[in-house]
């Protein structure tokens, strides 16, 4: 069975919005827009994104952090949003393990959003109806667009290339090994939602200088001469 | 389950007309191509497009929201004319047709080109075609004229270009596909923005190492491998210790600076002469080019003796001292560099950065042991400009990046040129896994184009005999009078800023209002919101502009805005001229100007219109077209005195430099039929050809060319042959500057020609120090560090890098205001609470704001998001707009001149070299607002209302939906 998610790679996601607006321009105008923006050239602008970074510092100074953290729907293998839903409008795909609100069915009761524990939902104010994150089914199946296209928008845009896009019930799909070989994390397992999407933690690179290698052999030294004679570096046959 | 009513899948407008075209972003400056879906004529989606050579595909925030910027409330519609009879600035317009607004253009500048044309100025903001504006204005015949680049980074371009011939961001930049390790020093996201984050997330994938040097955790110093924080201000006291360490351990590439640098070329050490601190040059050697004689000497520590540099077989003395057979004692350069940095101890920078000597001495040593042990080399012969052929290419995979953290402060010129250097030491210019040109660069040092030189070159009614800009390579190219007086309004190329190659845009208001050194008549701005986010001390700028002499007239007295949005700036504006926005008009980004090209070869591009224009809009290329066919500005016209072009289309395609030249303003599809590259006859059809590969042409270069570009030949001679050169003569990097010296030297009175003014002698002599060195920021000695002990700085959030779209409906929901960031402890010390009112203070004046804690900031320095904050009602946002009672400028803090002196003159406040404007050196202080004040930042200023023609707001709510007819409704 097909279970298509996201797998994002904090290593790389430099918070740059990317995924927030481009999936903001693509739903907006798709199968599940419009995405109402509530006051957008007034005071307090808030809309509808299904698609958020938050960003926050983990740490004190000096040894902090910065953490932008991309959220939308995790698109749960046991989502806790469906069966709190009174009318049946919140559903997940057999065929794929999509997570969605059928808006002609929705009641905008939000039982949903408060059973789900990610905090992901977004209640349109205006049509007063839940919505959320589709992955973009409406174009991800679009035999119009040519293979490498059928992606959601926030993968599409993200320049740094830290939104990963597939089945992780494939053992051999991209996103599979990169959960399996890069630590890749479900949020909140203790809530026992098992979500789909998954992250990829920072990993930090290092460097090891080892004293032997400061002075060698080939040292333009033994051709220039050692400047700064009052504080001269080890030569190699002082080292050893 | 019983299935959905709502279909999740199927389109919801499937009968409507769809069309996609490409053409290339402007959303901020990075230019990315894309591909704009049309629904209904109605923009529906903009994706990055995937056969683009710079974005392959990608696209940021701002590139996604381009349709809420087409389709803001906030477009100007109708050309505007002050009201008569209403005060500047009160923002009553009426509005008037082009044929009214070109006709009082074309009347009043007509006048001043036949008096005086610097009574004209053009001052442009992050505009992309400035081979159309500054042609203009050369044309026209006033000096006046720069873009934005004086207060954006000119240290970073004139730093590095006079140094290795070549800067960052789209002339060169860091190799991360083959690095190994990766600096970035100082804010630097937004040059280049796209490209960079797809580099640095490749960069980390395959395992490099990224450290980022910054005051503040924030952008991509987020995910840095590690972050060492800096005081702002002291990165010239990093690098230059950690080139002493470089030298110190042996660590620098002996082969590439003996063979690509002026290393080993011998420094004239006789102080009574007058050529003291000049390259001695060889009488016997090949000068090779005369407008640059290159005939240096080498000592050959293999003879013992002074040779010709690049002898075959010999090989210079990096060290040392010597005498020539005449007496005169010489050392090389790379010993004067070992010289200069001989105090520059890791623990001397310690104090001056708060960096520690360890963490100085560890980063120095892994830049230059990865540079040694992790050495690149790829299969490519090629042939150096001396005539040695090589096997191979090599590199060291030590890569660096940095931009306006460095470049905007006073001491940022020498600062860069230490990094430029520090790049060289390192043996990464040119080289894989290092910094890589990208055409038109790397140029000659300086490069060729030379400012004015003075007042006779503005005559009436006649063209300048050059570009209005340029790169001064000695005294004499100053543009100065006989008194050694500035001659442009913004005293560029003066004795005050001698290499201020990007001009002073930062003082041109100030100076115009003061009239020093005179009046202008007529200031057109475009793209530049100089009554806002764009000036400094901006507060007192906003009086200038309405303050009248004693007979009614105002003191810069006519003001003329061009822009496609309501801003801070059209309120001052006489009159109002509607741009178009990117998606509604032609435009280039021309080889002649900032083309977007890759590190293997030229790349260009261009906009096609790909929705109608708003109401009355018309580009801005159209209107220079339309005044400089009016005008009959020669370049313009026939010589039976009509039109030469019929608009700007027709510019671009038929504009030669020089009449049959072949070199225009797009280098793809040239010659009759588009065969040609480069160069070659106009072709008719250019636009069309361009439209059909994806609005951009790429140039790939050979492997052989692709590397090494200062000093190889076949890329020279390919160069020079395609125009993007004069000559061909080898780019020697200046690891000692003698043109520096040459001003140096000019300044102790010991050189013939134009001498500075005796008041500016000894800042010429300190400043142009042909080696480089930290200073303390200019504004420190004038500033009372103990009551002003905090640096406050700016940046851009990634939503907004580059852009002017804070009032987009998307984007203002990331960011509707801004916090002043600072240290917790340093918060809690001057008793501010987290979220709470506080005052940050300056020896200018002081800004009302809310205070957020952060870990991530050092503690001595105070930080914030820049151009957030809006005056009330500006942009078409209501009056109550978070922007406006929550947001604040910084700008209010920071001055356009440093404190008068005790002669009472003022100078810039800015880089003594170059002009960039300084807008990280101010100092403050911070304490908490009182209870009883008002919840708002200050200052604010009377609200904006709308102007004629601009839309209605959405009130309450807006659904955008493409293709519904009559913009998403």
């Amino acid at each position: 069975m097909t279970q298509l998610a996201l797998v994002i790679d904090l290593n790389v996601c430099v918070g740059c919005h990317a995924c927030v607006t481009n999936c903001k321009q693509w739903n907006t105008s798709g199968a599940a827009g419009a995405l109402t923006d509530c006051n957008p050239y007034e005071a307090e602008p808030n809309g509808t994104f299904f698609n958020r970074v938050q960003t926050f510092e983990v740490g004190s100074y000096p040894n902090t952090e910065t953490v932008h953290f991309p959220k939308s729907c995790l698109h749960c293998e046991d989502p806790p949003c469906v069966p709190v839903c009174p009318t049946g409008a919140s559903y997940k795909r057999k065929s794929d393990g999509i997570v969605l609100v059928d808006y002609d069915k929705c009641i905008g009761c939000k039982y949903c959003s408060w059973a789900c524990p990610y905090g992901v939902r977004e209640f349109d104010e205006q049509r007063k109806v839940m919505t959320k994150c589709t992955l973009c089914v409406d174009r991800i199946y679009d035999q119009k667009l040519p293979e490498a296209e059928r992606k959601p928008s926030c993968v599409l845009a993200c320049p740094p290339g830290a939104r990963l896009f597939g089945d992780v019930h494939d053992p051999d799909s991209e996103v599979s090994v990169a959960i399996r070989e890069r630590g890749g994390y479900a949020l909140m397992p203790e809530a026992g939602t098992r979500p789909a999407n998954h992250y990829l933690p920072r990993r930090k690179q290092t460097l090891t200088i080892r004293d032997e290698e400061l002075y060698r052999s080939d040292n333009p030294h033994k051709i220039d001469g050692a400047p700064f004679d009052l504080d001269l570096p080890p030569t190699n046959e002082e080292l050893n | 389950m019983p299935s959905p009513i709502h279909d999740p899948i199927a389109s919801p407008m499937p009968d409507a007309s769809t069309e996609m075209r490409t053409t290339t972003c402007y959303m901020c400056a990075c230019r990315c191509g894309i591909r704009v879906h049309l629904r209904n004529g109605e923009v529906r989606y903009i994706e990055g497009n995937p056969d683009h050579p710079l974005n392959k595909g990608v696209i940021c925030a701002k590139g996604g929201s381009g349709i809420m910027k087409q389709y803001s409330p906030a477009r100007l519609t109708q050309p505007l004319r002050r009201k008569p009879g209403s005060e500047r600035g009160a923002n009553e317009f009426e509005e008037i047709s082009w044929e009214e607004t070109f006709d009082i253009l074309e009347t009043r500048l007509a006048h001043l080109r036949a008096t005086d044309p610097k009574k004209f100025a053009l001052f442009t903001g992050r505009d992309q075609m400035q081979a159309l504006t500054g042609l203009f204005a050369r044309q026209f015949g006033t000096p006046n004229y720069a873009a934005h680049g004086g207060f954006c980074s000119v240290n970073m371009a004139a730093g590095m270009i006079y140094t290795i011939g070549g800067s960052f961001w789209e002339f060169g930049g860091p190799d991360l596909e083959r690095a190994k390790v990766f600096y970035m020093i100082g804010t630097a996201e937004d040059h280049h923005s796209n490209p960079l984050k797809s580099a640095i997330g490749d960069f980390k994938r395959n395992g490099g190492r990224f450290v980022a040097i910054n005051p503040v955790r924030s952008g991509y110093a987020a995910i840095a491998d590690e972050w060492i924080p800096i005081k702002p201000g002291t990165d010239g006291a990093l690098i230059m210790a950690i080139i002493r360490e470089i030298i110190a351990l042996g660590l620098y590439d002996r082969e590439f600076l003996a063979r690509y640098t002026n290393s080993g070329q011998l420094v004239n050490q006789d102080e009574s002469s007058q050529e003291f601190g000049m390259m001695m040059r060889n009488p016997a050697g090949d000068i090779l080019n005369p407008l640059r004689p290159h005939n240096f000497y080498w000592w050959d520590r293999l003879t013992d003796q002074p040779v010709e540099d690049h002898a075959k077989g010999a090989d210079p003395m990096l060290f040392g001292s010597h005498v020539m057979p005449d007496g005169t004692p010489v050392k090389p350069a790379f010993q004067l560099l070992k010289e200069r940095v001989a105090d520059c101890t890791p623990e001397w920078a310690e104090k001056i950065t708060g960096i520690s000597a360890d963490t100085i001495r560890r980063i120095a040593h892994e830049m230059g042991i990865t540079a040694r042990d992790q050495r690149i080399e790829l299969p490519i012969p090629w042939t150096d400009w001396w005539g040695e052929e090589h096997e191979s290419v090599t590199g060291n995979p030590v890569a660096f990046h940095a931009m306006r953290g460095l470049a905007a402060h006073s001491n940022g010129f020498q600062t860069i040129r230490s990094l430029a250097i520090l790049m060289s030491l390192l043996g990464t210019i040119d080289r894989p896994g290092g910094f890589r040109h990208k055409a038109p660069y790397p140029r000659a040092i300086p490069p060729n184009a030379r400012p004015p030189k003075g007042p006779e070159c503005v005559q009436p009614n006649t063209p300048l005999n050059g570009a209005p800009l340029g790169w001064p390579e000695s005294p004499d190219d100053l543009f100065v009078d006989e008194k050694g007086q500035p001659v442009r309004i913004d005293k560029a190329f003066s004795w005050e800023h001698p290499l201020s190659a990007h001009g002073l845009m930062h003082n041109v208001i100030t100076n115009a209002w003061r009239g020093d050194p005179y009046p202008v008549d007529t200031l057109m701005l475009f793209m530049a919101n100089m009554a806002w986010n764009s000036s400094m001390n901006t507060s007192e700028v906003r009086k200038m502009l309405v303050d009248k002499q004693a007979d009614g007239e105002y003191k810069i007295p006519f003001i003329v805005v061009c822009d496609a949005f309501q801003s801070e700036t059209t309120a001052f504006a006489d009159l109002i001229l509607p741009d178009t926005t990117y998606l509604e008009r032609h435009d280039c980004m021309s080889m002649l100007d900032r083309p977007i090209s890759e590190f293997d070869g030229p790349v260009d591009a261009v906009r096609i219109p790909v929705v109608a224009p708003k109401g009355e809009c018309r580009p801005f290329q159209e209107v220079i077209v339309e005044l400089a066919g009016r005008l009959k500005l020669p370049a313009f016209t026939t010589p039976a005195g009509t039109r030469k072009f019929k608009g700007y289309t027709d510019f671009v395609v038929n504009y030669e430099t020089a009449p049959g030249s072949g070199i225009g303003l797009l280098a793809g599809w040239r010659g009759r039929d588009g065969e040609k590259a480069m160069r070659g006859e106009p072709n008719q059809n250019q636009w069309e050809m361009y439209e059909k590969n994806g609005c951009f042409f790429q140039y790939h270069l050979p492997p052989s060319s692709q590397y090494m570009r200062n000093w190889n030949k076949g890329y020279m001679d390919w160069a020079q042959q395609a125009g993007l050169r004069r000559d061909n003569d080898p780019i020697v990097i200046h690891i000692y500057s003698e043109l520096l010296q040459g001003f140096r030297l000019a300044a102790e009175g010991k050189r013939p020609g134009k001498q500075p003014p005796d008041e500016l002698r000894e800042r010429v002599a300190t400043y142009f120090d042909p080696l480089p060195f930290w200073y303390a920021p200019l504004e420190d000695e004038q500033s009372d560090l103990k009551h002003y002990p905090l640096n406050a700085l700016t940046q851009r959030p990634m939503a907004m890098y580059h852009s002017w779209d804070s009032q987009n409906a998307w984007l203002r929901q990331i960011h509707a205001y801004n916090h002043l960031y600072v240290n917790t402890h340093t918060a809690e010390a001057a008793g501010i609470s987290d979220g709470g009112w506080m005052w940050v203070e300056s020896q200018w004046g002081r800004v009302r704001c809310m205070c957020r804690y952060s870990e991530a900031v050092e503690p001595g320095t105070v930080w914030t998001w820049n151009a957030i904050g809006k005056s009330s009602g500006a942009w078409n946002l209501s009056k109550d707009a978070n922007e406006s009672k929550q947001g604040f400028l910084l700008n209010h803090l920071i001055s356009e001149e440093l404190p008068a002196n005790a002669d009472g003159r003022r100078f810039s406040n800015s880089d003594p070299i170059t002009g960039q404007a300084a807008w990280y050196d101010v100092r403050v202080r911070i304490y908490p607002a009182d209870a009883g004040e008002p919840e708002q930042t200050s200052p604010q200023f009377e609200p904006m209302e709308p102007v004629p023609g601009m839309g209605q707001r959405k009130m309450g709510w807006q659904a955008w939906f493409a293709g519904k007819k009559g913009e998403g409704k």
